[in-house]
C-alpha cells in the first residue's frame, strides 16, 4: 500500500479550481488563488483575497526584507510557501493609535525594546501581537504569506484582477 | 377473538431493538436498524441512520452552528442564538408551495439536551460519527453498547492563538493525538521561537498544519486564531460533509491542501446554483443566501474563515447587507 500524498500548492507550482455556474454569478464567490495573486504581486504588497465587512485576509509575497509595520490589534500570519523570519519590537513611541484598523507602515526600525523573533515555514502560523512593530525577512526563494487582519491603509483591493468573472 | 384497540406493530418492533423514542414538542424520533424516523404533525420523514447520526453529531457539537444545519433536503435546524427552529420542509420549495412544511421553535438548551440524549442512545459501540467512513465501524443493527468518548468531543476554540500560554494546547503523540493516516507526510517541524524575557505571551508561532494533521474528526471546524470577531477555523475534511450548511452570513474557505468539490444551492429553495472546485491555495466566499455541501476525495485541510459578529444574521436577512462580500 502506498502512503497518501498531501498536495500543497506553492508559488512555483499551483493548480487552480474554479466556479462552474448553474444559475448564479461567479462574482458572488470572489474566487481567487493565493499563489497566483502572490506570483503577480510586488514584494510585501498586501492584497486582499477575502473580505468579511471590516475583516480581511491578505495574500502577501514575502521576498527580501519588508518595511517595518505596526499594529494596534492582533494579527496572524500563516505561511503558505517558503520560509521567513518575523522580528518584533515594542516601540517606545507607538505610531498606531488605539483603535487604528489594519497595519501601518513605519519609516524604519522603531526605537524600543526588542521582543524577539520567530522563524516560520509552510504551515506555521505566528502572532503579530497588538501594540508591536514587526518586520518580515525572507532570505531564500520568495515565499507566500496569508495575513489575518482588519482592512487598513495598506490593504490593496484589486478584486477585478484576481477573481473569476 | 377481536379487539377494538389498534396495535402499532411497527413501533413495537422498533422498541424491541433496544432504542428509546425521543420527543420534544410535536416532534418524535424513532430509530430502527437502518433509519431514523421523524414524526411530526402532518407526517413522518425518514433519514438513513448513518447520515442522521453524523449530522446530529455536528449540530450538537457546534451548538447549532451559524445559520441552518440541513440534515437533508427536508429536515434541519436554524440557529437564532438562544432559540432554535426545528423544521420539516421549511427550506424545500415543494414543501413550501404545497404548504406541507412544519416548524417549531425551542430554547437552544432544551433541544440540545434532547439531541445529546438521542445521540448517546442511538450511537452504538464502534461507530464514531465524527470519523471518516473508512476509519470507523457501522451504526446499523440492534442497540449494542455506546461510544460516549467519541460523541462528547467538543469544538476546540482558541481565544487568541493555539499554543499560547493559557490558550488551547498543541497536539502530540504523548497527549494521545497521533498524526492521521492520511496526513503522515505533513511536516511536523516546529517553528523557531526566540522570545525575549517578558514577551513569551506575544512572540509566538506554532505549526498549524501539523496541529490539524492530528485532528481525529472530520468536518468539524476548530478555531486556530482570532482577530476580534475574525476566526480562522481549521478543519480536516474527508468523504462528504454530512449536513448541508445554510449560511446566515458570508463565510470564506481557504483550501490549504488537496481538493474539495462543493455543491452550492439556494439557501431558501434548494435549487442548484453552482459547483465550486477548490484546490490548495484557492480562496472562495460562500454568500449569505446559499447552502453548501462539500466532497473531499482525500483528507484535506480547509480553513473556514468566519465572522463571529452577532449582529450579522439580522443585517443580512433584513437586506441591509448584500449576500455577497465584494463588488467589482
Ligand atoms: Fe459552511
Amino acid at each position: 500500500m502506498s502512503s497518501p500524498q498531501t498536495y500543497f500548492g506553492s508559488l512555483k507550482h499551483y493548480e487552480k479550481g474554479g466556479v462552474t455556474i448553474i444559475n448564479d454569478d461567479p462574482k458572488n464567490y470572489a474566487f481567487s488563488n493565493i499563489f497566483e495573486v502572490a506570483a503577480k504581486s510586488k514584494p510585501y504588497e498586501k492584497v486582499a483575497v477575502g473580505k468579511n465587512l471590516k475583516y480581511v485576509i491578505e495574500a502577501v509575497r514575502a521576498e527580501g526584507d519588508s518595511p517595518w509595520y505596526e499594529t494596534a490589534h492582533d494579527e496572524a500570519v500563516l505561511v503558505m510557501d517558503g520560509e521567513l523570519e518575523v522580528h518584533y519590537v515594542k516601540p517606545d513611541a507607538p505610531q498606531a493609535a488605539a483603535g487604528k484598523q489594519g497595519a501601518i507602515k513605519l519609516a524604519g526600525e522603531p526605537k524600543g525594546k526588542k521582543m524577539g523573533w520567530v522563524k516560520i515555514r509552510r504551515g506555521h502560523e505566528a502572532l503579530l501581537p497588538a501594540g508591536s512593530a514587526y518586520q518580515f525577512r525572507a532570505k531564500g526563494d520568495p515565499g507566500v504569506m496569508l495575513i489575518q487582519t482588519i482592512l487598513g491603509d495598506l490593504t490593496i483591493e484589486r478584486w477585478a484582477d484576481i477573481c473569476q468573472k | 377473538m377481536s379487539t377494538a384497540t389498534q396495535v402499532d406493530t411497527t413501533t413495537q418492533a422498533r422498541a424491541a431493538l433496544g432504542y428509546q423514542i425521543h420527543s420534544i414538542g410535536q416532534f418524535n424520533f424513532q430509530r430502527d436498524e437502518y433509519f431514523a424516523h421523524i414524526k411530526y404533525p402532518g407526517g413522518s420523514h425518514i433519514i438513513p441512520i448513518d447520515n442522521f447520526l453524523r449530522s446530529l453529531m455536528r449540530d450538537v457539537a457546534w451548538g447549532f452552528f451559524y445559520g441552518t444545519v440541513n440534515f437533508d433536503t427536508v429536515f434541519g435546524t436554524i440557529n437564532h442564538y438562544g432559540t432554535v427552529d426545528m423544521f420539516i420542509g421549511l427550506l424545500n420549495e415543494a414543501y413550501r408551495t404545497s404548504n406541507q412544511h412544519y416548524v417549531e421553535t425551542f430554547d437552544s438548551k432544551d433541544l440540545k439536551r434532547v439531541f445529546e440524549g438521542m445521540l448517546d442512545d442511538w450511537t452504538n459501540e464502534g461507530f464514531d460519527p465524527f470519523a471518516a467512513p473508512d476509519e470507523t465501524g457501522v451504526p446499523f443493527g440492534r442497540k449494542h453498547g455506546n461510544n460516549k468518548r467519541a460523541i462528547t468531543r467538543e469544538r476546540m476554540v482558541a481565544k487568541r492563538m493555539t499554543g499560547l500560554p493559557g490558550d488551547l494546547p498543541l497536539r502530540s503523540d504523548a497527549a494521545g493525538q497521533p498524526i492521521n493516516r492520511q496526513f503522515t507526510d505533513v511536516p511536523q517541524d516546529a517553528p523557531e521561537v526566540h522570545a525575549e524575557p517578558g514577551f513569551e505571551k506575544e512572540v509566538h508561532a506554532f505549526n498549524a498544519f501539523a496541529y490539524v494533521s492530528r485532528s481525529d474528526v472530520t468536518w468539524n471546524p476548530s478555531v486556530l486564531s482570532c482577530v476580534d470577531d475574525s476566526q480562522f477555523c481549521a478543519t480536516t475534511e474527508e468523504h462528504i460533509l454530512p449536513i448541508t450548511h445554510g449560511n446566515d452570513r458570508v463565510e470564506w474557505f481557504i483550501q490549504a491542501t488537496d481538493e474539495i468539490i462543493w455543491d452550492i444551492e439556494d439557501g431558501k429553495t434548494g435549487r442548484p446554483r453552482a459547483k465550486v472546485v477548490m484546490k490548495a491555495g484557492d480562496v472562495a466566499a460562500m454568500p449569505a443566501d446559499i447552502r453548501h455541501r462539500g466532497y473531499s476525495p482525500k483528507r484535506s485541510i480547509l480553513i473556514v474563515w468566519e465572522n463571529n459578529d452577532g449582529s450579522l444574521p439580522k443585517r443580512y436577512s433584513s437586506g441591509e447587507l448584500k449576500p455577497y462580500p465584494v463588488e467589482f
